[in-house]
């Protein structure tokens, strides 16, 4: 029971960091970025030819991941979505969506459809015992960076100015242009931290199950958009929480049910938690006086 | 006197609706000037121009003599003007405080402190209530912190856009006493204001407009003794 446990919040802690990216977007830029799972796809590619084809050593190549995604999220954002800053809603999902087909097309024609066996990058690490359970390095990895990233993003957005500025910016636009803020560079920032997050949730997603294909961010991405939904969207600490819950769902769901249905339970368990909560576990329901 | 701000021939448009035909108008330094009109008659639609949030299709914006058409709209602040945005528009979720720290955006990081001071002698209210989220105080106090946080800025021309909106009576008399004291204290300000009697009766010079126009301008105390005024604006 504890070794699930601590296989669904290892697992839940790679949904987080991917729902940090989509929670944050949604946040300042009121759109749902579909395409951000495919970020972790190249995120996947990029560190594996780093370290296969390059030989880079794993942690220069999770930066070179870092960087190349970062990038990406910059430019998707300003080609895609910034010309569609005026446009309605629908639209700028529908050009997400297409741009999620676009970076699976992409890497397909880049990287071909043969999948790639990532290499295991914690090889020369032990598990750990505890309590008479076997902690594996990668759950030790991929808790700790979901910790760090939380903490940072959460003193980031509190305690520093452009962090503050981000948060002004998400409640309103016109009003933080007003006071100087310069929104178009707050969104690319967003997609910038967003997508360059999407690069370590790649790597360890990789490391979990060490297949790599052109579709393997799809399937993440949409259940980390479901985890920051159930946790309430635009909040950091509810992407967190949403999550780890539903790392943990998934896997007890595979262990006790069956591991056919376990995603089946996944989103029926979102489903029941959105028509109890429609905003989500931590979603904003702030009442505000007028 | 010194021009602070001067706008000719100015159109402006919401996709094809032309709501802005050809106004005129100035602010000299020291000088509280006041747009009265009523609603839709392109009073918020001319201060949002000038502050940078709408682009004019035709016409010049001059600040302190220079032009701000091609100024990007969030740099606009850091030539000396800030705007306190009509339905107040504070940072709901971040606290008074940030909210303050927001205003001053622009400013170096050594002064804010000095500065904050200076709002919280303002407004003491807000320095009681300065860790509260802003969604949480009342229309009064909004429009309070909606004002501090322009000021934070330490603009030479304050632009208020309906200050007055929503507020009890005894609180209209509280911000128009405020505005009086911001501006003997030497800013400048261009007030836009549906409540025509108070705004005129603290006003040096006012404009009427109506559908997009100016139709009417003088002294304060003339359009308060005008006829046509009187009648359109302060209920005969």
């Amino acid at each position: 029971m504890l070794a699930h446990l601590i296989n669904g919040i290892s697992l839940g802690s790679i949904y987080a960091i991917i729902a940090l990216g989509y929670t944050m977007v949604y946040g300042i830029a009121k759109m749902l970025n579909f395409a951000h799972g495919d970020v972790i796809m190249v995120g996947g590619y990029i560190s594996f030819y780093s370290m296969t084809l390059l030989g880079l050593p794993v942690p220069i190549a999770i930066l070179a991941a870092v960087f190349v995604c970062t990038a990406l999220g910059i430019v998707v954002e300003r080609l895609a979505y910034k010309p569609l800053r005026a446009a309605t809603s629908l639209a700028v999902l529908i050009t997400a969506i297409g741009m999620s087909y676009f970076l699976q097309n992409a890497a397909l024609l880049i990287w071909d459809a043969n999948p790639k066996a990532y290499p295991n990058i914690f090889k020369n690490f032990e598990a750990v015992e505890f309590a008479g359970a076997r902690i594996s390095p990668f759950a030790i990895v991929a808790i700790a960076a979901n910790l760090v990233i939380m903490i940072a993003l959460t003193l980031f957005t509190t305690r520093t100015k452009v962090g503050k500025a981000m948060r002004a910016v998400s409640e309103d636009k016109g009003a933080a242009t007003l006071m100087g803020i310069n929104v178009n560079f707050t969104i690319s920032l967003t997609f910038a931290i967003g997508s360059g997050l999407a690069a370590i949730a790649g790597v360890l997603l990789c490391t979990a199950y060490p297949t790599l294909m052109p579709t393997t961010g799809s399937m993440p991405g949409i259940k980390a958009f479901t985890a920051a939904v159930f946790g309430g969207i635009g909040s950091i600490p509810g992407a967190m929480i949403g999550g780890i819950l539903l790392g943990i769902i998934e896997i007890l769901a595979r262990a006790y049910i069956s591991s056919e249905l376990a995603d089946a339970i996944v989103f029926g368990v979102l489903i029941v938690v959105l028509i109890f909560r429609p905003t989500g576990l931590l979603g904003k329901q702030v009442h505000e006086k007028v | 006197m010194n021009t602070v701000l001067k706008c000719s021939n100015l159109h402006v448009y919401y996709g094809s609706i032309h709501a802005i035909k050809g106004v005129s108008f100035e602010v000299g330094e020291g000088e509280i000037v006041t747009l009265i009109g009523a609603n839709g008659a392109g009073k918020s639609t001319t201060l949002n121009t000038v502050g940078g949030l709408l682009k004019p299709r035709e016409g010049s914006i001059e600040f302190e003599g220079k032009s701000i058409l091609g100024v990007a709209p969030h740099k606009v602040v850091s030539e000396g003007m800030a705007l306190c945005p009509e339905g107040r528009r504070v940072f709901a979720q971040l606290s008074v405080k940030e909210n303050l720290e927001m205003g001053a955006y622009t400013r170096p990081a050594s002064e804010i402190p000095e500065t904050l001071q200076k709002v919280y002698e303002q407004f003491p209210r807000l320095k009681e209530r300065q860790s509260q989220m802003a969604g949480t105080l009342s229309g009064g106090e909004q429009q309070m912190l909606a004002m501090g946080r322009a000021l934070m800025s330490k603009p030479r021309l304050l632009m208020l856009d309906e200050p007055s909106m929503g507020l009890a009576p005894i609180l209209v008399d509280q911000i128009f006493d405020i505005i009086k004291a911001l501006n003997k204290a030497g800013t400048t300000i261009l007030l836009v204001e549906q409540n025509a009697q108070m705004a005129l009766s603290i006003a040096d010079r006012a404009y009427v407009l109506e559908t997009g126009r100016i139709v009417n301008a003088g002294t304060g105390k003339d359009l308060l003794n005008d006829d046509s005024v009187r009648k359109a604006y302060l209920g005969g």
